[in-house]
């Protein structure tokens, strides 16, 4: 017990003083997840455009596809990319295996079908009259459907802010394709060292609090935009 | 006479269901023209149409005399603008509800705060530009969706039954709305209504619609003046009957609509008239009671139209009334077919045409 409570206190002292490896490894962690997040968002967020507004004829097939997605193990999805970017494998010449560019594409995968599902939800709950009103009032399609996306801005944060918080927790992808690089992987390595429990909580706080930052932030900026 | 849009044999048919039928119309500049039919006769498929957020499955639309093709049709969809039935916000303040049209336009930001501004005086809603549009009441949001639509400056309004889910106090205000438009800045405009009261009164034309089809088109006097077929085949189901009226000199005026009914109306006339009862200003009762109700009828129940929350009743009392109440009611009072039962309406409730 007494072991916990000295971590603790130590864990709060490296936050206070600051420490270059665990700011090395909390940057890198964000700019990973940030950057998975806003690669999956930026081809998500348009799909999810496309399957709640538009009819079409595999859009059901689609749809479950991505909801199916959501909940694939990370492990699994960690063990295709290892072959897939080993040396020997398909992808093996990009040679990028445990690197952080490695975890962004993993990442970026696994948080994709949830901005899709989210994105989509909050896009087919808008009044389906705010397109036409939008073009009664002089908008281009483009226009009329950004709109919608305007009136799903509630939706469309949250799905972004829950693929964020997803791809900084994950530990399977990183910790398969990427190496005791980030938070998650490094706080999973230190905690099996006698030494490295200061470490862990150290991490974890910062880990907890980011996410509870981003929310915070992302929720006044919503605020704001409206 | 010069027309501001004209359809030629249009036909809108959606999943296999005709909506709207061998169409054909013209629609005078600043004129003020009320499509007047019952529900899903097509009148809002018709406005969505000439408001060309709605594509013809057949037939060809002329705006200004010009074909409305694929190509212009971005550029003409300007000159229109739609204000629908549930009015319809974004989730923001009345100014950028208000701004929405003029910002798409690319209109400098002190010439939006200006043209808002107007607009909100026009709708009688001064002061309201930071309020959430969504936190309004019913009435305040359709005057909102109203200067939204006024603010543009279109040539044409379309208006889809823009008093229809109003109180008489924001109704008579947008009705003052849309006639001082009219007036002040000659837009024409189309309203969709079945509202047989508010169509004798504001439009200066009157397009009978039924099952996707225009029947007539005439003057509010040529369509009221004799109970046209059609409109009588439509009014029928809301309760309008014609009859000869005679004056009593206290105000009242009765109106014999034959089988023995007389009914009491509140307004002046004389001679053949068309008389119209709000199915909602019904009250129905098993027994009779004293009430200052001046038309109190007893007749029995001859169809029951289960419509969900609400219940249609056409009772026959000599004529046909149609009676509106709610599923509750309809079963608290155990009603069934040829069930007795007691209507009773004031005089006020009777429109007069």
């Amino acid at each position: 017990m007494m072991e916990i409570i000295n971590s603790f206190a130590e864990a709060f002292q490296t936050i206070f003083w600051g420490n270059s490896r665990v700011l090395e490894i909390a940057l890198l962690s964000l700019f990973v997840s940030g950057a998975a997040t806003i690669i999956a968002a930026s081809w998500g967020i348009p799909i999810a455009m496309l399957l709640g507004l538009k009819n079409f004829r595999l859009k059901f097939l689609i749809k479950n596809f991505f909801n199916t997605m959501v909940a694939i193990p990370t492990v699994a999805l960690g063990l295709i990319l290892f072959l897939a970017l080993s040396r020997s494998g398909p992808l093996g010449f990009l040679n990028i295996l445990y690197s952080p560019t490695a975890i962004i594409i993993g990442e970026a995968i696994l948080v994709t079908p949830l901005i899709v599902s989210f994105a989509t939800n909050a896009v087919e709950a808008i009044d389906p009259q705010i397109m036409d009103l939008a073009k009664t009032l002089g908008a281009s399609e483009s226009q009329a459907s950004f709109a919608v996306l305007r009136e799903a801005l509630n939706g469309v944060i949250l799905a972004v802010i829950v693929s964020f918080n997803r791809a900084i927790s994950e530990l399977g992808i990183a910790l398969m394709v990427g190496g005791n690089i980030v938070l998650t992987t490094v706080i999973a390595n230190e905690i099996n060292r006698p030494e490295g429990m200061p470490l862990s909580i150290t991490l974890t706080i910062i880990l907890l609090a980011i996410v509870f930052t981003t929310n915070i932030a992302v929720n006044i900026l919503k605020r704001r935009i409206k | 006479m010069s027309w501001i849009a004209e359809l030629r044999n249009v036909t809108k048919i959606f999943n296999g269901i005709t909506a709207l039928n061998n169409v054909n119309l013209k629609i005078s500049n600043g004129e003020i023209l009320a499509l007047l039919g019952p529900n899903g006769s097509g009148k809002t498929t018709l406005l969505k149409i000439l408001a060309f957020i709605e594509k013809p499955s057949e037939g060809e639309i002329y705006f200004h005399n010009t074909k409305v093709t694929d190509e212009n049709i971005a550029q003409i969809r300007m000159e229109s603008t739609m204000v629908f039935q549930k009015p319809t916000l974004f989730t923001t303040s009345v100014y950028k509800n208000i701004a929405y049209g003029l910002k798409i336009r690319k209109t400098p930001k002190n010439e939006i705060d200006k043209e808002v501004d107007r607009a909100l005086k026009l709708v009688r809603l001064e002061g309201f530009e930071k309020r959430n549009a969504r936190e309004l009441s019913g009435g305040e949001q359709q005057r909102v969706a109203l200067a939204r639509a006024l603010v543009l400056n279109t040539k044409i309004i379309l208006l889809d039954e823009p008093t229809g889910n109003l109180d008489p106090k924001n109704a008579t205000i947008i009705e003052e709305i849309i006639s001082m438009v009219n007036k002040e800045f000659k837009t024409t405009i189309v309203m969709a209504t079945h509202n047989m009261f508010q169509a004798k009164n504001l439009p200066h034309h009157i397009a009978l619609i039924t099952n996707g089809r225009i029947d007539e088109v005439g003057t509010p006097i040529e369509i009221f003046g004799s109970l046209s077929k059609t409109l009588a085949s439509f009014a029928a189901i809301e309760n309008t009957f014609a009859g000869i009226a005679r004056p009593t000199g206290s105000g009242i005026t009765i109106v014999d609509i034959g089988n023995d009914i007389k009914i009491e109306a509140t307004a002046q006339s004389f001679g053949k008239v068309s008389i119209f009862v709000s199915p909602t200003d019904i009250i129905l009762s098993k027994s009779s009671f004293a009430s200052s109700a001046r038309n109190i009828f007893k007749g029995e129940i001859v169809e029951i139209l289960d419509l969900g929350s609400v219940v249609k009743l056409k009772v026959d009392v000599g004529k046909p009334f149609t009676v509106q109440i709610t599923k509750r009611s309809f079963n608290e009072m155990e009603l069934n077919l040829n069930t007795e039962v007691f209507l009773a309406f004031k005089a006020s409730s009777v429109q007069v045409i």
